[in-house]
């Protein structure tokens, strides 16, 4: 870092990369990642109210499950509704990602030194640069994982894909307790995730006033705290035979 | 009273720095921060050492040329105070006290716990204004403006643009000051014809000049000496959304 005493005005000599873009700078990006997360919590919200299928028994949840699969028919084809979550969540996390990774190079540019002296953070929403980091990469490997027991049901030992009560059942399973543990695990990052998140993009995309932050800020750690409820209770209820 | 500090010492842009340990005797408590740097200073300069360069003006927290992280905080420990503010009554007799400059790669350090921040110029020139034909000043009321309006944009150019904001921030971000400059300014009649160019030209600069993107951590908010508050970055957000669409 050199510094040019004779011209402290003048531009930077890495000049900006012509023509500049909008969507290209730091609030862009930061809207892009707030509209494909939003995307992310109005689908995790309708999965959450899915899972509850589960404690209506086999049939019922099974129902549900092949229900979304004939959503539409015969207008619309088969799996029609599934295929437009699954190309829209794709190109959520892939914007979402994407833009991660290009905030996080330039706050790392941006902050390059660290303080010798580390004092605790005290802003309205502490740490919220780790928590969406360090618990986005946890969010991440459990998608990974869910998607190979549930979905792929590569690791699950249910593999018959009309059976989706079957499979949870057998994945919660007292002795695999640690997939349970994961779960939860995974379910906390989330939470903290979107109590931050949630408000985070309505700060990001719409820009309330004091009163109105706070208001969010408030109802962003009311949804948090519902999803995680909402997800957690199916594995715990099949952990400790609840349903079975 | 006695106290140990430890001081970031670089001699220019180009050497590497370190914290150097410097112990002090006799401070008085009446002192603010500087004169106890500057009493450091002068016994430095007494065994023909470098005394510690850091920047002041004003020395009465409003000029914003003040800066220095103390203990790991911009401006020190006490909330709403610029570094120049701060007296040692806040510490006692054998306290250690880490001092270092503003971190950020836009801010590089020039010597010791002085950084260059003609950044934050390059950001005001690229928007941070207004137009206005010269002559003399026009009456007071012929342009009014709600109170509420005259507030927020009073409380938001309340900014000395000290960069604490950025100093604070773990993304090295700048989001507070261009937040208080644009609020300040969009609020006002005086700033509408150049709102849309403004904050795009302003958000190309910040960007262009090395400040990162804004998490809405809010240590910013919390650093700031003029207690400018996180409701500027969410305005700086919706102008620059509303300017970015219709650029587009
Ligand atoms: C795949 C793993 C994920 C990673 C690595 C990740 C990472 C991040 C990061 C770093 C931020 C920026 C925080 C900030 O700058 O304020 C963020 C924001 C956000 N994330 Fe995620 N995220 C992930 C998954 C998710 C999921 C699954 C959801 C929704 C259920 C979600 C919803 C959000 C929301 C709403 C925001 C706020 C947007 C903003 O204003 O920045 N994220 N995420
Ligand atoms: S917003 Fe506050 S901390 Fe940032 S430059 Fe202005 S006065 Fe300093
Ligand atoms: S020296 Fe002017 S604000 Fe501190």
């Amino acid at each position: 870092m050199s510094t040019d005493l004779q011209s402290r005005t003048a531009a930077p000599k890495a000049a900006r990369p012509a023509p500049w873009k909008p969507w290209r700078s730091n609030i862009g990006l930061k809207i892009a990642m707030a509209v494909s997360g939003v995307l992310m919590v109005l689908f995790i919200i309708a999965h959450m109210a899915g899972n509850l299928h589960v404690f209506e028994g086999r049939e019922e949840m099974n129902a549900y499950a092949a229900g979304l699969r004939s959503f539409g028919a015969p207008l619309l084809p088969h799996e029609s509704l599934l295929w437009v979550m699954r190309i829209g969540l794709v190109a959520s996390i892939a914007v979402h990602i994407g833009a991660l990774i290009a905030l996080s190079r330039r706050a790392h540019h941006a902050r390059p030194v660290r303080y010798a002296h580390r004092h605790k953070a005290k802003g309205e929403s502490p740490n919220a640069y780790g928590i969406m980091r360090f618990g986005g990469i946890v969010i991440f490997l459990f998608v990974i994982w869910h998607l190979l027991d549930l979905t792929w049901r590569t690791v699950n030992p249910v593999k018959d894909a009309h059976d989706a009560y079957g499979a949870v059942m057998a994945t919660f399973d007292p002795d695999r307790w640690p997939v349970t543990v994961f779960y939860l695990l995974a379910l906390t990052a989330l939470g903290l995730h979107l109590r931050h998140g949630i408000w985070s993009a309505v700060q990001t995309i719409a820009g309330p006033n004091t009163k109105w932050r706070k208001r969010t800020q408030a109802i962003a750690l009311a949804v948090a705290v519902l999803i995680v409820a909402g997800f957690a209770i199916v594995p715990l209820a099949v952990t400790f035979g609840v349903v079975s | 009273m006695k106290l140990s500090l430890r001081i970031w010492r670089q001699p220019d842009a180009d050497t590497k720095g370190q914290m150097v340990p410097y112990e002090i005797e006799g401070v008085s408590e009446d002192a603010s921060f500087l004169e106890m740097l500057d009493v450091l200073n002068e016994h430095l300069i007494a065994e023909g050492k470098d005394p510690v360069a850091f920047d002041h003006d004003c020395r009465e927290g409003i000029c914003g040329a003040c800066s220095l992280v103390i203990d790991g905080q911009p401006h020190g420990p006490q909330a709403a105070t610029t570094t120049c503010q701060l007296h040692m009554r806040r510490y006692k007799d054998g306290d250690s006290i880490d001092i270092e400059p503003w971190r950020a790669g836009a801010f590089p350090v020039i010597k010791d716990l002085v950084v260059d921040r003609s950044a934050f110029d390059r950001i005001i020139q690229a928007g941070g204004y207004i137009s206005a034909p010269t002559g003399t000043a026009p009456e007071a009321h012929s342009v009014p403006i709600p109170k509420q309006d005259a507030d927020a944009a009073f409380n938001a150019a309340a900014c000395i643009g000290c960069g604490a904001c950025v100093a604070a921030c773990p993304n090295g971000s700048g989001m507070l000051f261009m937040g208080a400059k644009v609020s300040h300014l969009s609020l006002m009649p005086q700033g509408q014809p150049e709102r849309r160019t403004r904050v795009l030209g302003m958000v190309a600069e910040h960007d262009a000049s090395g400040f990162g993107g804004c998490t809405n951590q809010g240590e910013c908010a919390a650093a700031c000496p003029k207690e400018i508050g996180l409701d500027v970055i969410g305005k700086l957000n919706r102008d620059f959304r509303k300017a970015a669409v219709r650029a587009a």
